[in-house]
């Protein structure tokens, strides 16, 4: 599903080259459940923005679902990020003006989907992260937990192959934390491939796979 | 996919009232003071001119005066008359002169009725209606050349006169007893706007022809002539003919300014032309800048936009927007806001013209009248002014890197 291979990520600043990424090689198959940690500035937010095509390697080889992403121009790649990748943010990254529903609604507005499969699919997804009675919310009225339920629910609406989430808890108290651990560890039992960046050591007790990033190099 | 993009961009507006109602304020209240200005200043301009004209347009009055310089034989301070066949011999001497009319003057007292009361009489040729802007209202006429070949008892009124002798009933072939002498009414003044004259207001003045004048009192002198020029660009060289022509017949020097005032209504104009020219660029200049202005605002605004939605822009590019969304999004934004501003702005101008209309300002500004290409043209103009001032902080916002601008 997910190829790097001697994954390189140079950022220039000016005067100084800062090499996040050192030639990181992973693999993840469907249906996996892979957690990185590392310190800050291990470069395991550089490796998870070049995950999701966010971002492009300055060297080395991403396949995703054997298309080789180099070559993809930014519109592809932003079709790529609506279909193929569902995002989750430590700061939930919602509109502020806009719904729980109208939020969730938002990638199906970009895929083009139409006005009914649209209504369906919103409705089912925020049914199945438990906020069917919030849709018309907005996020300053949603707590913590409720707000990351919605992010999920906006990573999900158009079936992705793969779910990021980056320190998904980060920003949450232990007991919405441990709900959301919760419904991501239910999400990977119903198939989906997610992978999970974080320091939160608990989290390895809910995953099967732990990759370790120092210094812009894996440990395995 | 556009039509979606609008739903959302104004679901997006709707949720941000405070900013999205200052932002169309601006251009609202830019487009209500250009329309505004321009239509106050072409109205002060069209007034102007319009009353200005009232007495007649490139017209030149000519008064017998006193010599100031001796001159053949003659002593300086010498008064000159013009005698009867005056207008006629000018007009036979000076090609140049296109229209002239000698003006007789005596104040009168008429009668219909019971009512009594004096005015201003004056026989003039029928030439002196083009000259003088003696429009008659509907239904009625100035003197005729017929009139003055046959010396008829008919007059033609101000429209003042017919409202203190007739009341508000039509004067037209009613009889007007004139030093006891009956004339026909054919004629009445149309209401007309008049800040210049030289022997009271036309809308007071009683007209009959010089003949039916010069059999009744046998005048040997005309009070002055009013004469236009054949081609209006020869004006200054028909002066210069006419005191010529006059100070052959009645010897003094052409060189004397004294002797043949003339009043030049062309002067006038050239000034006013000159000074209206001036104001019509600064008017344009003023409703420039208060364009560029709004435009500077505009463009502040949606810089502000943009940045305080960059995360916003770099959540909407990870989950999938395309730049060129992103660009639409904020062109469309910007256009929904120039067009409502622009045209709320329009129409709010059009009510407060009509407003201002109603208010008995008239006399100075004239009536406000909005002019459909300067409308559109300020319409155009500041929507054009919203675009650009939205396509940099749009471009901006299409090209930020979304890493960048989900962490800021």
């Amino acid at each position: 599903m997910i190829k790097l291979e001697n994954i390189r990520k140079v950022y220039s600043t000016g005067k100084v080259d800062v090499e996040a990424l050192r030639g990181v090689n992973l693999h993840i198959k469907k249906g996996d459940f892979v957690t990185v940690i590392g310190p800050s500035g291990s470069g395991k937010s550089t490796l998870m923005h070049i995950m999701g095509c966010l971002d492009k390697p300055t060297a080395g080889r991403y396949q995703l679902n054997g298309q080789n992403i180099q070559h993809l121009n930014d519109n592809q790649l932003s079709e790529l990020r609506n279909r193929e990748i569902g995002f989750v943010f430590q700061n939930f990254n919602l509109l502020p003006y806009a719904s729980a529903y109208e939020n969730v609604e938002m990638p199906l507005l970009f895929a083009g989907v139409g006005g009914k499969k649209r209504k369906e699919k919103v409705e089912s997804i925020l049914k199945k992260v438990g906020l069917a009675d919030r849709m018309d919310h907005r996020p300053n009225e949603l707590s913590g937990g409720q707000k990351q339920r919605v992010a999920i629910a906006r990573a999900l609406v158009n079936d992705p192959n793969i779910i990021l989430a980056d320190e998904p808890t980060g920003n949450l108290d232990s007991t919405s934390g441990r709900e959301i651990m919760e419904l991501f560890v239910s999400l990977w039992e119903e198939g989906h491939t997610i992978v999970m960046i974080t320091h939160d050591p608990r989290a390895k007790d809910y995953t099967e796979k732990v990759v370790t990033i120092i210094d812009g190099l894996i440990e395995s | 996919m556009i039509i979606k993009n609008v739903v959302q961009i104004l679901r997006e507006l709707r949720k941000q009232k405070l900013r999205t109602v200052l932002t169309l304020f601006g251009i609202f209240w830019g487009t209500t003071s250009v329309i505004l200005l321009l239509s106050f200043g072409m109205a002060v301009k069209a007034r102007t001119s319009e009353t200005m004209h009232g007495m007649g347009e490139q017209i030149c009055i000519i008064w017998a005066g006193r010599t100031s310089i001796s001159y053949g034989g003659f002593p300086k301070g010498r008064n000159l008359n013009f005698y009867n066949g005056d207008a006629r011999y000018l007009k036979d001497n000076v090609p140049l002169i296109g229209d002239i009319s000698p003006q007789y003057t005596r104040s009168l007292p008429a009668n219909v009725g019971a009512k009594k009361q004096s005015f201003l009489v004056s026989a003039v040729w029928p030439e002196f209606k083009e000259m003088r802007n003696m429009i008659p209202r509907e239904g009625s006429r100035f003197i005729s050349p017929i009139d003055e070949e046959k010396r008829r008892r008919v007059v033609f009124i101000g429209n003042d006169v017919e409202k203190t002798m007739f009341g508000n009933k039509d004067a037209v072939g009613k009889i007007i007893y004139i030093d006891g002498i009956p004339f026909t009414v054919v004629g009445v003044l149309i209401e007309k706007q008049q800040d210049s004259d030289y022997s009271g207001r036309d809308k007071d003045a009683i007209y009959m022809p010089t003949s039916t004048y010069l059999a009744i009192y046998g005048d040997r002198f005309i009070n002055n002539m009013v004469a236009r020029a054949r081609d209006i660009n020869q004006t200054d060289a028909m002066k210069k003919a006419i005191i010529a022509a006059m100070a052959k017949k009645y010897r003094f020097s052409p060189e004397d300014e004294q002797a043949l005032p003339i009043w030049d209504t062309t002067e006038m104009d050239q000034f006013l032309n000159t000074f209206f020219n001036g104001f019509t660029i600064f008017l344009g200049i003023v409703g420039v800048m208060t364009l560029i202005v709004g435009g500077i605002g505009i463009a502040n605004i949606m810089y502000v936009i943009v940045e305080e939605r960059t995360s916003e822009i770099g959540v909407k590019r990870a989950i999938g927007a395309k730049k060129r969304l992103i660009l639409v999004h904020y062109l469309i934004e910007t256009f929904v806001i120039a067009s409502v501003g622009s045209i709320s702005g329009f129409l709010f101008s059009l009510l407060l013209i009509f407003g201002i209309n109603q208010a008995p300002l008239e006399d100075f500004v004239g009536v406000l009248k909005v002019n459909p290409t300067i409308s559109i043209a300020s319409i155009l103009i500041i929507s054009t002014i919203t675009f650009v001032a939205g396509w940099g902080p749009a471009k901006r916002a299409s090209n930020l890197d979304p890493v960048v601008a989900i962490n800021g």
